[in-house]
């Protein structure tokens, strides 16, 4: 039976409290936090880290589909799964596609990923979705939307989670929407939206479901579904015929709204907890709505090794006050730059893609040193064109020396230089992000993140960079 | 291979001060420089048979040109040479290559630079080497501090420094550096300061602060050079010195990369250091150097090309700094001039400017007589441009001429 095999996500390392936005704006916006995207971060660089987390301990070279779903893209024209792809070195020969336009992207990919892979068009498919949207300051929206990314891997073999059955509703019902050219989300009156939109599409997309299998409500041992707050989302279970205790509330005070991931990445924080045998439902709205009944087996226990959203939501760092926040958001207009404009070369980045990408070093089949970046002769025996490739991206290694330099043309200043050892040979002379300052020292571990490492020439330029282990 | 040592002289030098100078342009310091150059030698433009220009930026001037251009010198070859903060060194060992080789009889050797057109601090995007679009952090602005900080730190670790400690290492020597600088009126930086200013000024880069860094500038340095033989034409008293050496080291700048670097040493500086004390003969530099004008772009700088150059053991800095050995007046005067810290630094003049520091101080008019030290008869002169891990070095060894015979 097809089904998922495996899942992972991820949370940046920031927080920012609802208080602290509350004080900006001289009002109360109540407890909790939300989960911010780091200035190197955006919606494909999250969503890489999901990948990653979703592969550990499987076979990378088995995945054949990668649908990734967001509806912030860093590019409006330029596909980002294709990179999400070479980042997190799966193979070139396989179908990839980026799911945009709807909160609903997440759950319409994993119904493609389900059919492709019962349809035997691909052995192994990953879904990822990833959000990381800014709302307008002082808006309704902002002490609400988070950012993160969950990520699946659907297969017919090991499966953990089946699938038992799906139903999907489309509606022109239009309740948020963003135009190119708009900076910020608009939406209509909120009690329109949540009325008729949540309340009713929703609900009528899993009664649809649950008549189409024939399945109890009571039989439901866990719900994630979508939901704009918790009031709302609570009502929307109450309407499927879910009592308290079915319901798994998304991470709407530690995590905030996180748009396309906000379901799926509450489907991995079920699947942490389920037990063999549960079922599950998840349903996802936007744009209409689409449901699914899902049932753990036994391998559900067994891939529990991954940081997914308990792990990820442990390891976090404050933002001390809103101005932090508007910086690695870039939410403001800043000085203009004195110094020489920053630029990239597409060519020499197509030329190192290899290198780049998923971090291949080169290993010395006369010496067997291990070098980054890319040699013709050996650095330590000056052997000519003689080396293996090896993959660095998936090393941790240790602080041999850093700075911290306070002018560097970087949002988080100060901008942390490090050369790290990495574990089992080489060196990676690095940027490390996600870092407290007060805590880094010569010798601390580190391990490697897929991040913009400098905006040049009208382009993201992506690369990896070092940050402390998270956890 | 033939060592160069005492083949080639210089009769005549000039420096500009050093120094922010917004009414100054490149021509304005060249024509400087090489007039006080000119007058003391004795020649004129027309003696001038071939020349060298050092400058490192790309953007204020290009080719021999600039230098043809500003002294109306007519139709004889002029060469541009560029080797980062080498390119002082680079500009003597052009010429004295062209002298020894008898191509020549008299030259011109000149390193300016411009740096205070471009409107911020600092030196521009440096990234010697491979310019790459992602990898090495980028190409940063700035990145000079940091990348000599990572020296800094892992120097602290490696001997057992505190980071309190090891600022306060590096303080004493910008502190020495303020205060021969003070004294020198054609230094940028006359201001005296303290340690504890060091240690409260704002930081740059961690572990290195405001104090650690040296200010970059404006000016040019001049030399006027023939072969010995012809030297007492130009100064019948001998008040003339030779090179006892010229050595470029260039390393294949992977040493941030490489795991068997230790981020300690300047390895380029250990090599120059070699080949310029075999050119020279001198086997124990700390007793046969008279003074050292050190590369000392930030104090940690100092502090390891010293090591590197074997003028003082390795890790053995702080016995050094503690007990004044660096000061003037101490064992072995390191930057007696103030330094590129207080003097100033426009790269390509540096290396030009310390040579003058040891042809003034042969000749026995420092300005400022409190400056003035005695029997002086050899001198070393120290560039490094690039970065911890990658640099390219030049050493010129500078002394008292061999007796006429």
């Amino acid at each position: 039976m097809v089904g998922i095999v495996s899942y992972g996500a991820y949370i940046p390392i920031y927080r920012l409290s609802r208080e602290a936005i509350g004080s900006m704006w001289m009002k109360s916006l109540g407890k909790g936090e939300k989960a911010v995207a780091n200035a190197d971060e955006d919606s494909l660089t999250m969503g890489v880290e999901a990948v990653l987390d979703c592969l550990n301990g499987m076979d990378r070279t088995k995945v054949d589909a990668l649908y990734f779903a967001t509806d912030s893209p860093p590019y409006v024209e330029k596909q980002s799964a294709s990179i999400i792809r070479a980042a997190a070195d799966l193979r070139e020969d396989m179908l990839t596609m980026d799911v945009a336009h709807s909160l609903r992207g997440g759950s319409t990919a994993l119904k493609a990923a389900f059919d492709a892979v019962k349809a035997g068009s691909a052995s192994t498919a990953m879904v990822v979705a990833s959000d990381s949207r800014v709302p307008a300051p002082n808006s309704d929206l902002e002490a609400s939307l988070g950012d993160g990314a969950a990520a699946f891997m659907i297969g017919d073999t090991d499966v953990a989670v089946n699938v038992l059955g799906s139903y999907h509703l489309s509606s022109e019902f239009i309740d948020v929407w963003k135009k190119p050219s708009d900076t910020y989300m608009q939406s209509w009156e909120d009690r329109f939206v949540r009325d008729e939109g949540y309340m009713k599409v929703v609900p009528q997309t899993v009664m649809g479901l649950f008549k189409k299998l024939e399945i109890d409500p009571k039989e439901v041992a866990k719900a994630a579904f979508y939901g704009p707050d918790a009031r709302t989302h609570a009502a929307m279970g109450k309407a499927m015929g879910l009592n308290p205790d079915q319901i798994h509330a998304p991470l709407f005070d530690s995590v905030g709204n996180t748009g396309t991931a906000q379901a799926p990445m509450t489907l991995v924080s079920v699947l942490e907890q389920a037990k063999p045998g549960d079922k599950i439902l998840f349903a996802n709205y936007g744009d209409g709505a689409d449901a699914f009944m899902l049932q753990a087996t036994d391998n559900i226990t067994k891939i529990r090794n991954k940081r997914g959203i308990k792990g990820h939501l442990a390891s976090k760092m404050m933002l001390p006050n809103y101005g932090k926040y508007v910086e690695i958001r870039d939410l403001m207009e800043w000085e203009q730059g004195r110094r020489p404009s920053r630029r990239s070369s597409l060519p020499v980045i197509w030329r190192e893609r290899q290198h780049l990408f998923p971090l291949y070093g080169q290993k010395c089949k006369t010496c067997n040193s291990i070098q980054y970046p890319k040699q013709r002769i050996c650095m330590y025996c000056q052997t000519k064109d003689n080396f293996d490739l090896i993959r660095l991206s998936d090393k941790t290694g240790s602080v041999f020396t850093f700075s911290m330099d306070q002018r560097a043309m970087e949002v988080v200043l100060p901008k942390v230089f490090s050369v790290v050892n990495l574990d089992g040979g080489g060196r990676f002379y690095s940027v490390m992000t996600d870092r407290d300052t007060t805590k880094i020292e010569v010798g601390m571990k580190v391990e490697m993140t897929f991040r913009i490492q400098l905006e040049g020439s009208g382009l993201y330029n992506y690369f990896w960079r070092v940050r402390p282990i998270r956890c | 291979m033939e060592s160069l040592k005492d083949k080639v002289a210089i009769v005549g030098m000039g420096c500009t001060p050093f120094g922010e100078f917004w009414d100054k342009d490149p021509v304005d310091l060249i024509v400087d420089a090489a007039t006080e150059a000119y007058e003391d030698a004795g020649v004129t433009s027309k003696d001038i048979q071939a020349a060298w220009v050092g400058y490192t930026s790309q953007d204020t001037a290009m080719t021999g040109i600039i230098l043809a251009s500003a002294l109306q010198l007519q139709f004889i070859p002029v060469t541009r040479v560029e080797n980062a903060c080498g390119t002082g060194a680079e500009t003597f060992r052009g010429a004295a290559l062209g002298l020894a080789s008898k191509t020549y009889d008299v030259v011109l050797a000149l390193g300016w630079e411009k740096m205070k057109d471009a409107g911020f601090g600092g030196i521009g995007q440096a990234y010697p080497g491979k310019w790459h679009p992602v990898y090495g952090a980028a190409p940063e602005v700035g990145g000079a501090v940091a990348r000599y900080a990572l020296a800094a730190t892992k120097y602290f670790s490696r001997y057992g420094l505190s980071p309190e400690e090891g600022k306060r290492l590096l303080a004493q020597i910008s502190v020495k550096s303020h205060y021969n600088g003070s004294r020198n009126p054609k230094a940028m930086l006359r201001n005296r300061i303290t340690v504890e200013q060091v240690m409260n000024a704002p930081i740059i880069a961690w572990p290195l602060g405001l104090f650690d860094c040296c200010g970059v500038c404006d000016g040019a340095s001049a030399a006027i050079m023939c072969r010995t033989e012809d030297a007492w034409h130009f100064r019948p008293n001998g008040d003339f010195i030779t090179i006892k050496a010229s050595a470029i080291a260039c390393g294949p700048g992977w040493g941030k990369e490489r795991m068997n670097y230790e981020y300690t040493t300047w390895e380029e500086t250990e090599a120059a250091a070699k080949q310029a004390y075999a050119m020279a003969g001198i086997t124990n530099p700390r007793k046969e150097l008279s003074l050292a004008e050190v590369h000392d772009c930030f104090s940690v700088a100092e502090m390891i090309a010293v090591e590197s150059m074997g003028i003082c053991e390795k890790g053995h800095a702080k016995d050094d700094i503690d007990s004044g050995a660096w000061e003037q007046g101490g064992e072995i005067p390191i930057n007696v001039s103030g330094g590129l810290k207080a003097f100033g630094h426009p790269a390509g003049a540096s290396g030009g400017r310390e040579v003058y520091e040891f042809y003034k101080q042969f000749q026995g008019k420092a300005e400022d007589s409190s400056r003035q030290l005695k029997d002086v008869k050899m001198g070393l002169a120290h560039n490094q441009g690039g970065h911890p891990g990658n640099f390219v070095c030049g050493i010129t060894i500078i002394g008292e001429p061999p007796s006429r015979s």
